[in-house]
């Protein structure tokens, strides 16, 4: 399989991917019950309110009773799904997802949309940097970042199959599409998106794309890199890392989150003691973020595709 | 007609594994479990339908959540005489290895908890979700939730309290501890609760105040809530109780909320409460 297959086909928020998936398993599960502290447009649920009023849940503005609801009808049986911006499905709620969700072992997937700067000019209130960090520390639960639009559509139909509590991360603006629509998706599976023998390039979420992007570029130099999509930050894909990191001997990390706690750190930990390897991290610095667009923001804050590129070639000069 | 008699005399025993087990931990609160002792009993004796061959779904039978998770003790003597698990198995509560945890919780696979509770305020809308899921499932047994009272300072409780009414939860009886104390001294000294009745009003629960440690009273006020479901509101029941009730020098005050009677307090308090059904036994788990 060329890597070239993986170009944009389309432009679309990986949000309106779970809005998609979410009015999908509604079709074929009539125990999938949906729940949203006053968001239901940025989360775009309302395909699934409108199709399937009984099982829609409005909780208003107050997201500790709504993890708590959502804890209380998986209890019963049913399979909750939450929606609010990710800042409000972690940290306002910490406490309520780790004692009746997490430790409780309920069957709840949290569905956290405006993840990360690319939440843009609401600023940092509301653009959580933490919440993977957060989220993986808590025993037992799943943390899944996927891609783009179509994984973010398949990861949500493939949550609801899987038992446990999951949180599932994704984000505000459009973004390439460019994950074919037949392409698999296993919980808990890394994706070798392209073969490469001088660098790993493993990102996560919206930085798949730019790991992509450096990739092109990096080969324009004569590089070789290799691009891991790790759409599920927990359980980690170890294999497939190490794996990728016996050949190339350099790892750089991407992703959308406090260089603290996220996935760059869960492979730092695995490599540390399992294959020592030289590594570099492109991710936001131990910082809140601010105003701004998307773009701009992505650029301030060192997560463009040449941040990737200089990492990569920054790793190949050590060598 | 219940048997009232009956009933007090099994809330005796509970009483006296409520002592026991906290004296043996050394650790524990016996006050607010002492307290709500009788509204335990009556509610597994004889008002709830439920089924102690536990299913964590509850499908077609009653389901209680308890919220303030720290009165353990009561529950589990409760769950353990309901014949949810063997009662020799109180004596493990607290120890290492045990599914009788400080507070309780689903992760040790204890038969009768359905979710894990101690960190306050977090109860009630697990009740609420699951009251939904047995509306969904057009299933119509009935939803138990107790509070405590200090608990009600917890914010997530009062957007649980505005939920309830704007969704008609009928099928869900709460019910506060309302004892008047909590760790640090009374609610009053704490942090007010005010009118307590005129605020679950405000926001749209249907009220009830009734003393929660006098046993006629406790079985017709539970049957009335009953009788009460399916009407289009919810129902909060204010159950004033006497933290430490049944121990005279344990009763009325904050002092007993989290601590240990030594072994001559033991004594003295079960020379207080007799021995109805059999006390566990300290040697043999099974």
């Amino acid at each position: 399989m060329s890597w070239d297959i993986f170009q944009p086909y389309d432009k679309k928020a990986t949000r309106d991917g779970f809005g998609a998936g979410l009015h999908e398993i509604g079709k074929s599960n009539d125990q999938v019950v949906a729940l949203c502290a006053d968001l239901l447009g940025s989360l775009k649920m309302q395909a699934f309110k409108k199709d399937f009023p009984d099982r829609f849940i409005q909780v208003g503005i107050a997201e500790a009773n709504m993890m708590g609801i959502a804890a209380g009808l998986a209890t019963a049986g049913k399979i909750p799904f939450t929606g609010t911006f990710a800042n409000f499905s972690t940290g306002r709620v910490y406490d309520q997802i780790r004692q009746s969700i997490a430790y409780s072992n309920k069957n709840v997937k949290i569905c956290a949309s405006h993840a990360g700067l690319t939440l843009g000019e609401d600023g940092a209130t509301h653009q959580i940097l933490e919440d993977i960090g957060m989220m993986k520390m808590l025993p037992g639960m799943t943390v899944i970042n996927p891609c783009d639009y179509q994984q973010t559509k398949a990861a949500t139909i493939a949550i609801a199959e899987h038992e446990g509590p999951v949180y599932l991360r994704f984000g505000r603006p459009g973004w390439p599409v460019f994950i074919p629509k037949d392409m698999p998706f296993e919980i808990g599976k890394g994706q070798r998106l392209k073969k490469g023998s001088d660098v790993t390039l493993l990102a996560t979420g919206h930085m798949t794309w730019f790991a992509l992007e450096a990739a092109r570029s990096l080969e324009k130099e004569g590089i070789d890199a290799e691009v891991l999509n790790f759409h599920t930050i927990k359980p980690f894909d170890h294999e497939l890392l190490l794996d990728s990191v016996k050949k190339t001997n350099a790892l750089v990390s991407v992703e959308e989150h406090n260089r603290f706690g996220g996935l760059g750190d869960m492979a730092a930990q695995y490599l540390a003691i399992n294959h020592p390897t030289p590594m570099k991290f492109v991710a936001t610095e131990d910082t809140f973020g601010e105003s701004g667009k998307p773009a701009e923001l992505l650029e301030k804050y060192g997560l463009s595709p040449q941040h990737i590129h200089a990492a990569a070639l920054n790793l190949i000069e050590g060598k | 007609m219940p048997d009232i008699n009956q009933l007090e005399q099994t809330a005796s025993q509970i009483r006296r594994d409520i002592v026991r087990m906290v004296h043996r931990a050394q650790s524990g609160h016996p006050g607010g479990s002492l307290g709500c002792a009788d509204f335990f009993t009556a509610l597994y004796f004889e008002i709830m339908d439920h089924n102690p061959k536990f299913q964590m779904d509850g499908k077609n039978e009653d389901m209680f959540f308890l919220s303030n998770g720290h009165i353990s003790p009561v529950w589990y003597s409760t769950l353990a005489r309901s014949g949810y698990f063997p009662v020799n198995e109180l004596a493990s509560f607290r120890m290492i290895n045990s599914r009788l945890q400080g507070h309780p919780t689903t992760h040790e696979g204890l038969p009768g908890v359905r979710i894990a509770s101690g960190s306050l305020g977090q109860g009630l809308s697990v009740a609420i979700g699951a009251a939904l899921a047995k509306r969904l499932d057009n299933d119509d047994s009935l939803i138990w939730a107790l509070t405590g009272d200090g608990e009600l300072q917890e914010g997530q409780i009062w957007e649980a309290a505005m939920f309830a009414p704007h969704y008609n939860i009928d099928n869900l009886i709460l019910t506060v501890d309302w004892n008047g104390q909590q760790i640090d001294g009374a609610n009053e000294d704490v942090i007010s609760l005010g009118d307590l009745e005129a605020k679950w009003q405000a926001f749209g629960w249907q009220t009830t105040v009734f003393d929660g440690n006098n046993m006629s009273e406790l079985i017709q006020t539970l049957q009335k809530a009953k009788e009460n479901t399916g009407k289009g509101k919810p129902q909060v029941l204010l159950m004033k109780t006497e933290m430490g009730a049944g121990v005279d020098f344990m009763a009325g005050t904050h002092e007993w909320h989290g601590i240990a009677p030594n072994d001559e307090q033991l004594q003295s308090a079960l020379n207080q409460l007799p021995e109805t059904l059999g006390d566990y036994s300290l040697t043999d788990k099974k």
